[in-house]
Order: C-alpha cells, then structure tokens, then sequence
C-alpha cells in the first residue's frame, strides 16, 4: 500500500497489512497532514515503514472539542496536569527532579521519545522486568517507583485514575493488542558505536553540549524554586532501578531527544559516549536492593543490570558504582508495589 | 546588591561560554548610570525601551540579567551580533563600562511592554500555547522549557522574554529564521525559530508583551 493513498481517520484497525495509521478521528490538526509525521524525517528520525502501527495521539485541543462526558474530561485534564507537572506530588509520591516529561516529552505524545499510549494497548501484557503480566496501572506504578525515585498512588486513587486515564485518552482510535510494531515507540539506541563507549570522550561531548542545563555536577536546575532543567544524576535524579541507567536506553534517550530542541544532532558515537558517562554516575539505590550489591546482581542482572553498570567498578578513580545504602531524599528503600507477588496460585 | 552578578557568572563561566577575561570584571551600577547617558535616547532612562511599529524597536534592558548583557555588548563589539545602531554605541563602552551599565540595567524592575495590544484572542491562545507548552508536532519546544517559569529567564544564557515588547521579540526571531541572529550557545534559539510560521511569531511575541513581571 502507498503512503500518499492514506487518509487518516477512516483508517483503524480494520487494516490488515500495510502501514496501520490511526488517529484521533476528529483532529484535522494533530499530525497534521495526511502522512503523519513527515516532518520528522527532517528531524533526521526514520520515516514511519510498512507494517507498523502508526497512530497519532489527540491533543488536549481535541479534548476540549471532544464528544466524551464532562466528567471525564475533567479527569483525562488532570491526569495530564499530574504527567507535565508530577512536582506536585513531591514528598508525597515523587522523591526527584522529575516530572513525567522529563523524559516522556511533548506531553507524552511524542514518537521516539517512549510515547505513552503504547502501554494503553498493549497491556495487560508480560514485562521481563518484574517477569509477570501487568496491567496500565502497574506499568505507572514502575515509573513512579524507579524513574521518580518514589512511591506510587494506590491503585485505583484519583491520581492513579487521571493519570491513567490520559494515557487511554492518548490511544483513542489505536488498534487494541496490535499485531503490528509501533512507530517511535521506546528510546531506540543508536547502531552499536565504532569504539567501545568511553567515559573521557562522554565527558567532553557533555561539557560541551549539556553543561548549559543540566550543569557540571548532572544536578540540573531549579530556578526560584520551580523545575527547569531536570537532574542526570545523584539526589535529584532516578534510582538505580530506573530504565534509563541502562547505557543503550539512555543513549536513545539522548540521541533521539537531547540536546533540548536538537535531536539526532550528535553523531551514534556521541551519543553513546555521553550516556555512558553519564550512567557511570552515582544516584539512589534501586528500591530493590538486597543490601548486598553482589546479591541484588545476581537477583536482577539477568533480567535487567546485565545493560547497566550496576555494581561495576569505574575506570578512572576505582568506585564501585551503586556500592551505597543512599535512598536519595526519602527515607525508605522500597515502595509498596516493588516485589509485590502476582498471581501466586496460577503458578504452581 | 551584587548576588545576581556574582550568580550570572557562576553560570557563565561553569559552561565555559565566552568566559573571557572581561566577564570577570566586576559592575558598578553608579557607574553604570553615567555610561548610560548614551543609551537612554533609546532605551529610555528607565530602561524601559520602547515598542517602534513598523520601525526598529529599542529592547527593554530593565531587568535583563548583568551577565547577559555583558555577552550582548561583547558580541556587538566582535560582530558576532550585528545590527548598525547598536554596534556603534557597543563599539563606545570599553570593559569595565560594559560590567558597569550591565549592573546598572539589571538591577531595575522589569518595565511593561508594548506592542501586544490589538490582536485577536485566538493569537493569543496560540501565543500561549507557545510559550507554555510548545507545539510539538511542529517540534517547537515551548519557550520556558529554556527561559523557565513565566518566560522571566533563567540566569545569564537564557534571558527574560516575558514583558518584552512585541516589535523587538519579533524582529529577533525573524533574525534567527533569516541567519541574521547567530550569537546563541550551541544555536539552541536558532533551532526553534526556524520551525515558527510567522504567525507563529507574531503570536507568541503578543502574548509575551502582555504579560507583567513582578519585583520579588
Ligand atoms: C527518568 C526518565 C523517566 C521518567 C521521569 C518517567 N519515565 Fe516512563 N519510561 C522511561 C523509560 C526508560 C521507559 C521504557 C522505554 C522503553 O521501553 O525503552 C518508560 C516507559 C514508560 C511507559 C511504557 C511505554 C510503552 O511503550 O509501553 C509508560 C506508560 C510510562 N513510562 C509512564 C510514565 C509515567 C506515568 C511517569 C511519571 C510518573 C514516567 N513514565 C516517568 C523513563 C522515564
Ligand atoms: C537547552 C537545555 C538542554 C540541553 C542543552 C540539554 N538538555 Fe537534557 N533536558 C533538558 C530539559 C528541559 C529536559 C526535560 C524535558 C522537559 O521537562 O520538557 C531534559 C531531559 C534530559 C534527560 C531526561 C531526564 C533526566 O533528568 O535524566 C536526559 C537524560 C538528558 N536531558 C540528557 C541530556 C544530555 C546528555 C545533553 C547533552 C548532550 C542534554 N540533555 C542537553 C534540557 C536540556
Ligand atoms: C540608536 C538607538 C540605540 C542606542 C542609542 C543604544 N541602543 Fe542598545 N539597542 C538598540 C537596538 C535597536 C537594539 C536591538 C538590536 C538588534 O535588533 O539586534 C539594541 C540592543 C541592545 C542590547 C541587547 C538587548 C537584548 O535583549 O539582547 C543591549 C544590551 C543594549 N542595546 C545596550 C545598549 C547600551 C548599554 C547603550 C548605550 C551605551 C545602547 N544600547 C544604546 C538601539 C540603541
Ligand atoms: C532550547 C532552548 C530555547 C528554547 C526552547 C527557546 N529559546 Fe529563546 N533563547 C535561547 C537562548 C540560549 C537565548 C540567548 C541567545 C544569546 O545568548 O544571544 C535565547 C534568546 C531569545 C530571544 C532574544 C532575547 C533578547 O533579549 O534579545 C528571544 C526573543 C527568544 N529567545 C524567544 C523565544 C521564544 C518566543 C521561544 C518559544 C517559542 C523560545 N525563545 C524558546 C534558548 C531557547
């Protein structure tokens, strides 16, 4: 099928093979043309291919002229303001810098920047992670424990209800458990770099590129008190349990996202090298530390330190990365939902 | 009194950007006030500047952070920012009168702006829009992902726009688009600017100049 015969809204999930786009069938806007995200190719992203699912999510113009309940509408807005703002949740639930845009930009909408209405429609699915099926709410709940260094709402709260909520609303008119891959969805790392990443070269790409943000010491910047420029690394940051410690998704965050307003600016090289540098720094232990790094390796390598430097020694001045009892600003290690056992009986 | 300066330069020199000998040069806003004689004819004595339709408008210099005007005034004087009258004026500071009108300007409040009044009211949401929560689709970040909350600035590399007048905003924008403006670290202005429609611009340059900054 031709790229250029697609119109959008009447295309949905009826369609078997080819390119699947989706949209929010009342948004003449968002997207824009009749190609979705042609623009990005100019960007230097990867223009969307045959066979996959690409879908554009409503804006939050479109809720407004959407035809849903008042309620909800109410609700879908508040779960927007909790993703673009989570700080206001801070010393309640988030325990960092960041706000769930810090890493999902453009309001979560955003290819290649880990959009979040995948999860809407792929879930309740099998995460390698914890290694049982989750549902929209628990997948959240992950971010929250590890990536805001914190503890979720309960389930079924208001604020686990908005915010999921906003994810579904992002997904109206996308294809349940689709068949197809998802254009832009994750982080993609970058092809494997010619040199093995190096700490020295990363740390001159982000002199030169990331100080003016994020700041020498990766702690970023508050201005008056209110978030600017989210931290890398250490207290204000994620913990070590978080996606983005491991060095490939980071360089795909940073290669498809960074600099701010720049992306696929640095070269493969660069951007391997800067993120190795900057997951070789010290931040808050992964909630799911024994209090023995060896043992939490040996519990977790396999199905997630294995892409980290967890507990590896660093080249230039012999620390063991991630060797601390240090929880950052709060004052417990593990949230509720870490390690909460699932479906116990299903698996005798 | 000097905590802003100070600051600024922190901010400067830990990026490693223009942190030339001259920044180091500490302002005196007395000082600066009498090396400012040449200035107000243009930039008022309060700083205040002024909206100019359909001519050249003067920048409100109120409030600016010191060490961001200090890199303006440096890079007027090295041409790595052009425009004829200022360059003139630039060329007349030697570097400690720099270091002193700079203290001198950012040390007034902030004055209100002009140029915003008649447009429309869906401008200005669009102008809104811009500047707090950009429009990604056209990947244009919003204004205060950089120059942080209310667009009133962020030390000495991202500067307040807010209550800026609109003529000047627009003119700078259009310098970025055109490649007339290119004194921006690592072109991050340079980026955004070239994916703004000129609506785009005429809307977020309205709504900046209507809104008021407050002396904390
Ligand atoms: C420090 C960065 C960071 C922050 C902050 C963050 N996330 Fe994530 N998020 C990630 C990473 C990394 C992934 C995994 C992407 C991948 O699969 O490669 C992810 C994945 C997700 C997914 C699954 C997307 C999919 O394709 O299935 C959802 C949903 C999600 N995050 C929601 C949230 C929410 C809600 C918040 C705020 C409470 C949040 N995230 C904060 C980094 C972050
Ligand atoms: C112009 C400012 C700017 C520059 C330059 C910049 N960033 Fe960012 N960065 C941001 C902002 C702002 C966010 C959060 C996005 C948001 O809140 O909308 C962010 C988010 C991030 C994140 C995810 C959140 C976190 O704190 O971990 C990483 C990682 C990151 N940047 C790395 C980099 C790297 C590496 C570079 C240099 C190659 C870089 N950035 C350059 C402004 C910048
Ligand atoms: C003839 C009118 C005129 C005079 C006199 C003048 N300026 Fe300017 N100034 C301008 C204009 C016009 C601009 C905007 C230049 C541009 O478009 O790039 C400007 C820009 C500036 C800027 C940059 C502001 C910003 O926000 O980036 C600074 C700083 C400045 N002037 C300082 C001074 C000082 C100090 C003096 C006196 C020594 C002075 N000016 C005298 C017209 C003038
Ligand atoms: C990625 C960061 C970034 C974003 C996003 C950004 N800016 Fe800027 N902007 C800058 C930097 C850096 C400068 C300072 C340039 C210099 O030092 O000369 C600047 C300068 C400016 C100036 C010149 C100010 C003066 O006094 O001369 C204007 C006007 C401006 N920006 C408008 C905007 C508007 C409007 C938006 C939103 C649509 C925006 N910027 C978004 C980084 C950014």
């Amino acid at each position: 099928m031709k790229l250029s015969k697609i119109t959008l809204a009447v295309l949905g999930a009826s369609l078997a093979a080819g390119l699947g786009v989706t949209a929010y069938a009342a948004s003449g806007q968002s997207g824009g043309a009749e190609q979705p995200y042609q623009g990005l190719t100019a960007l230097g992203y990867p223009a969307p291919q045959e066979g996959q699912l690409v879908h554009v999510p409503p804006t939050m113009a479109d809720l407004e002229e959407a035809d849903i309940h008042p309620e909800l509408k109410k609700v879908i807005r508040r779960g927007y303001e909790l993703f673009t703002d989570t700080q206001q949740l801070r010393g309640k639930n988030v325990f960092n810098d960041m706000n769930c845009s810090s890493c999902h930009l453009g309001e979560g909408r955003q290819p290649f920047s880990a959009p979040i209405w995948p999860a809407a429609i792929t879930l309740p699915g099998f995460r390698g992670k914890n290694q049982h099926v989750n549902n929209l709410e628990e997948r959240i709940a992950g971010c929250f424990a590890y990536s805001m260094n914190g503890t979720p709402p309960e389930y079924g709260s208001d604020d686990m209800l908005a915010l999921s909520a906003y994810h579904q609303w992002l997904a109206t008119g996308a294809p349940m458990y689709p068949d197809q891959p998802i254009y832009g969805r994750g982080f993609p790392a970058p092809p494997e770099p010619e040199l093995e990443p190096d700490y020295a070269r990363g740390e001159e790409v982000y002199q030169a590129q990331c100080t003016i943000c994020h700041q020498d010491d990766g702690a970023g910047h508050y201005e008056d008190g209110e978030y600017v420029f989210p931290a890398l690394w250490g207290d204000g940051s994620n913990n070590w349990g978080a996606g983005i410690v491991r060095t490939h998704t980071a360089a795909g965050f940073i290669k498809n996202n960074m600099p701010l307003g720049q992306p696929n600016s640095l070269s493969d090289q660069q951007a391997w090298d800067v993120a190795y540098y900057m997951v070789s720094q010290e931040r808050p232990q992964d909630p799911r530390y024994t209090g023995d790094v060896d043992e939490t390796l040996e519990l977790f390598g396999p199905t997630f330190h294995r892409n980290s430097r967890y507990g590896e020694v660093r080249e230039h001045d012999d620390h063991r990365l991630a060797d601390h009892a240090n929880t950052g600003e709060k004052d417990f290690l593990k949230p509720w939902n870490v390690g909460m056992p699932r479906f116990e009986e299903l698996s005798e | 009194m000097n905590k802003t300066v100070i600051k600024g330069l922190g901010l400067l020199l830990g990026t490693g950007l223009n942190a030339g000998a001259a920044m180091a040069l500490e302002g005196d806003a007395q000082r600066g006030q009498e090396a400012s004689a040449t200035c107000v004819a243009c930039h008022q004595a309060d700083g205040s500047g002024m909206n100019v339709p359909g001519g050249e408008s003067w920048p409100r210099l109120a409030g600016l952070d010191s060490g961001y005007i200090v890199k303006q005034l440096h890079d007027f004087q090295e041409g790595r920012r052009e425009n004829a009258s200022m360059t003139l004026f630039a060329n007349m500071l030697d570097d400690q009168q720099i270091a002193d009108v700079a203290a001198y300007y950012s040390q007034m409040p902030v004055t209100p702006a002009q140029g915003g009044e008649e447009v429309d009211d869906a401008l200005l949401e669009r102008g809104e829009q811009l500047a707090n929560r950009g429009d990604w689709d056209a990947y244009i970040v919003s204004c205060k992902s950089c120059h942080g909350p209310g667009s009133e600035g962020v030390g000495s590399d991202f500067p307040g726009i807010a209550s800026q007048h609109a003529g000047y905003i627009t003119a700078q924008l259009e310098a970025w688009k055109n490649d007339e403006r290119s004194n921006d670290p690592q072109n991050l202005m340079g980026a955004i600017a070239k994916r703004m429609s000129d609506e785009d611009i005429q809307a977020v340059s309205a709504w900046l100049s209507r809104q008021s900054v407050t002396a904390e």
